[in-house]
């Protein structure tokens, strides 16, 4: 039997199409069937008047802990906060124990997302063989086995012989490398970003040279080798400016920034909370605004979490001590909406290619659309609702966020995966 | 030992601080109530004999996990010279080398009756989260490289006794500003009080973004030495830095060296302070720092009282 969800009324936005328009779309057996439906046909009905229709969520930077840190993060539950937070895709880093760096090791992902039935899982592998920084892992091997990207993140791949091989071979199957600039020279011992609130509070700082020299470094690598470069998590002025002239000159480099560099400063480090210690770090003003510049005239091609959960244990320490990095899957939409789409600096298709259809092309992966025929991967989002963030009702298994207690404007409403609903807002 | 009084100044209703954290959110009129308060209690500070019991039936912990001597000795004696009871915390001996973390370490201590938590840690903040998770009086005693309150307090109180006031005076921070809680407490309370402050020493050392904040910045000692009323001479924190900051230590002395020869660029009445512990012919030569220029003594002595205003400020009004 044929089974039948119709998404009536609502403002379908799907930018891979160009499209915007209140209709219907119907889905039949896990695809996309068509849009513009007769409202009255034959169907399970989602009602979506005033709502906005998008195709599924993808999130490009998710450190999803399994294997081997299930006590932050499982496979299951960071899966279950994606749903929540309106991502029907994520791509997970590969820097778990032991690193994703085998095809047996992305198998495992696969199974486990399987198991987990709720958000689609892509593999990102890591550049080098466990991680190491130096020698090349048997990225086709891992490509075979489903892999998307490679990156060696929660470190840079440092060895710039290593960076223009990996450039060279991933070249061969088309996949990006993805890399994590910072110059580990520069931020050693390195707490919150080097400026203004690093001087008077006399933490360590990270300055934004780090970043910068080594986004440098990798577009020419990039550039010379042909290689495809995806700048991670980008929060500085400078790099953000390296990128835009870099795609000017026909530079195949892409990148990614995470909501709490387009609404979080370094002045967030006074309160000394270890929720505001990630890497790269919160930055000045002047890189904020930079950053937002960078995703209005389209420098910046996604947004991402780079969620990373850390168990509570762990950032209630010291700040020196506690881990880097924040959870995000499901404060990021509800930030993009609040503090992108509602002051008019990205309208809603701009917004949502973003998190839809931009990083679905940079992985190479058949998502990202509500194309006749696609997955039916759909998110369909309540703009106007205004709620308080809660880490107590976070689906992660951590609830290290910055963002507790933000009023935020606009959440998933409901959240469907190849055509069955995997989260409806309470 | 006889119990004593000591005549007090009224403490005004705007004095709200319920902890001790820094001087960067301290009024001027906060600063100088503390200041004042100090100067009623310098006889009995400096006087062993006498004893108070403005504090009895307080406990008071030393919660240090960073060394010191000094600081921890002047806090127990302001403490009992107060009345109060004492104990010391020191990491070595206690769980937080088997994983504990300084948060339930300190919820312990507050759950054993402990009334003010006097806070020594490498980490900056780390008394601001104390604070926030007990109920003690939480007391700063050295935050990393953040600031050291009474550090300062001390230190102007002496500016203070030997000049009269604070107002106008010009005062020179010299050394690792990068690295010192002494130098950021000062800056702020200096400022506070109406003084000029120029931060000098090496470039790598001395953020030219302190001007942002209205201090004067300067690499050559030379230069402003004969402009200032009082130099702080602080300590080359070579323990907190990664790679040194100056090519060696014989080259920093050349250039920052508080010495006899350098001295007689100075005004005639110029103070020599310096927080302690200092290297001996890096910062100062031991000439100037037992001359007759140097209040190095004075601080000390000052330490007790500002530890035993700031104490009975933040919780003798409430346990009397």
């Amino acid at each position: 039997m044929t089974s039948r969800l119709l998404i009536r009324g609502g403002r379908v936005i799907d930018p891979s199409q160009k499209i915007d328009r209140v209709t219907n779309l119907l889905i039949e057996d896990g695809r996309i069937a068509a849009l513009d439906a007769d409202p009255e046909v034959d169907a399970r009905v989602i009602d979506a008047t005033g709502k906005i229709v998008s195709p599924g969520l993808i999130d490009m930077h998710v450190h999803l802990r399994e294997p081997g840190r299930e006590e932050d993060e499982t496979i299951a539950t960071g899966t279950a906060a994606a749903v929540a937070g309106g991502f029907t895709s994520v791509a997970c880093i590969p820097n778990t124990e032991p690193p994703i760096d085998t095809q047996a090791s992305v198998e495992f992902i696969q199974h486990q997302a399987a198991r987990a039935d709720q958000a689609n899982v892509f593999v990102t592998a890591c550049v080098s063989k466990n991680r190491e920084g130096k020698e090349l892992a048997e990225i086709g091997q891992l490509v075979e086995a489903g892999a998307v990207a490679f990156t060696d993140d929660g470190s840079p791949i440092y060895n710039p012989e290593l960076m223009r091989r990996a450039f060279e071979y991933c070249s061969m199957f088309d996949v990006p490398v993805l890399n994590h600039a910072e110059v580990l020279e520069l931020t050693t011992g390195g707490v919150m970003h080097e400026g203004r609130v690093s001087m008077i509070l006399g933490l360590p700082g990270m300055p934004s040279e780090a970043e910068d020299v080594m986004v440098s470094r990798d577009l020419r690598l990039a550039e010379a080798t042909g290689g495809r470069l995806h700048v991670m998590h980008i929060s500085t002025a400078g790099a953000v400016e390296q990128v835009r002239r870099a795609k000017a000159r026909g530079v195949r480099v892409t990148t990614e920034i995470c909501p709490h560099h387009f609404t979080l400063t370094d002045d967030s480090l006074r309160r000394f909370d270890s929720n505001f210690k990630m890497s790269p770090p919160l930055r000045a003003q002047s890189d904020v605004e930079a950053c937002i510049e960078g995703l209005r005239d389209g420098t910046i091609d996604v947004i991402c979490t780079d969620h990373a959960p850390h168990a509570r244990e762990k950032k209630m320490q010291e700040l020196d001590r506690a881990p880097f990095g924040i959870v995000g899957l499901e404060t990021a939409l509800g930030l993009v909406i609040t503090h992108l789409i509602r002051p008019g600096i990205l309208d809603w298709p701009t917004a949502l290619a973003k998190m839809t259809i931009h990083p679905a092309r940079i992985l190479g992966i058949d998502k990202g659309t509500l194309n006749v025929g696609a997955d039916a991967d759909v998110t369909v989002i309540d703009p106007d609702v205004r709620w308080t963030v809660d880490p107590a009702k976070f689906r992660s298994k951590s609830s290290n966020t910055p963002f507790a207690g933000w009023e935020l404007t606009g959440r998933a409403d409901t959240v469907i995966v190849r055509g069955e609903v995997k989260f409806v807002a309470q | 030992m006889s119990a004593q009084t000591v005549d007090l100044p009224a403490v005004p209703a705007t004095w709200k601080q319920r902890h001790l954290l820094d001087l960067e959110s301290l009024s001027a009129e906060e600063i100088k109530l503390i200041l004042d308060v100090a100067e009623r209690f310098r006889p009995v500070a400096v006087g062993a004999r006498h004893k108070l019991s403005l504090l009895s039936g307080t406990t008071v912990a030393n919660l240090f996990f960073e060394n010191s001597t000094r600081t921890r000795t002047s806090f127990s004696l302001a403490a009992r010279r107060l009345g109060a009871d004492t104990i010391d915390f020191s990491p070595s001996g206690s769980s937080l080398s088997k994983g504990e973390t300084f948060i339930d370490t300190a919820k312990n201590i507050e759950a054993m009756g402990v009334d003010v938590v006097i806070v020594r840690h490498r980490t900056p903040g780390t008394p601001h989260l104390l604070s926030e998770n007990i109920g003690c009086v939480v007391i700063n005693a050295g935050d990393g490289p953040h600031e050291h309150p009474t550090q300062a307090l001390l230190d102007m109180l002496t500016i203070r006794q030997q000049r009269g006031t604070i107002e106008g005076l010009t005062v020179a921070l010299v050394g690792d500003i990068a690295h010192s809680r002494t130098a950021r407490s000062n800056i702020w309370g200096l400022k506070k009080l109406g003084a000029h402050v120029i931060l000098c020493g090496p470039s790598t050392l001395v953020s030219r973004q302190w001007e942002d904040e209205g201090v004067e910045v300067s690499y050559s000692l030379d230069e402003v030495l004969p402009r200032c009323d009082v130099v702080n001479l602080l300590r080359i924190q070579f323990e907190r830095q990664l790679m040194r900051p100056f090519p060696s230590v014989r080259e920093y002395a050349t250039l920052y060296a508080m010495n006899r020869q350098r001295l007689e660029r100075a005004r005639d009445d110029i103070l020599i302070m310096a927080p302690g512990p200092i290297n001996r012919g890096v910062e100062i030569t031991p000439d100037v720092a037992d001359g007759p220029h140097s209040v190095i003594l004075e601080q000390v002595s000052n330490g007790v009282a500002v530890r035993m205003a700031v104490l009975w400020l933040l919780a003798g009004q409430t346990s009397s």
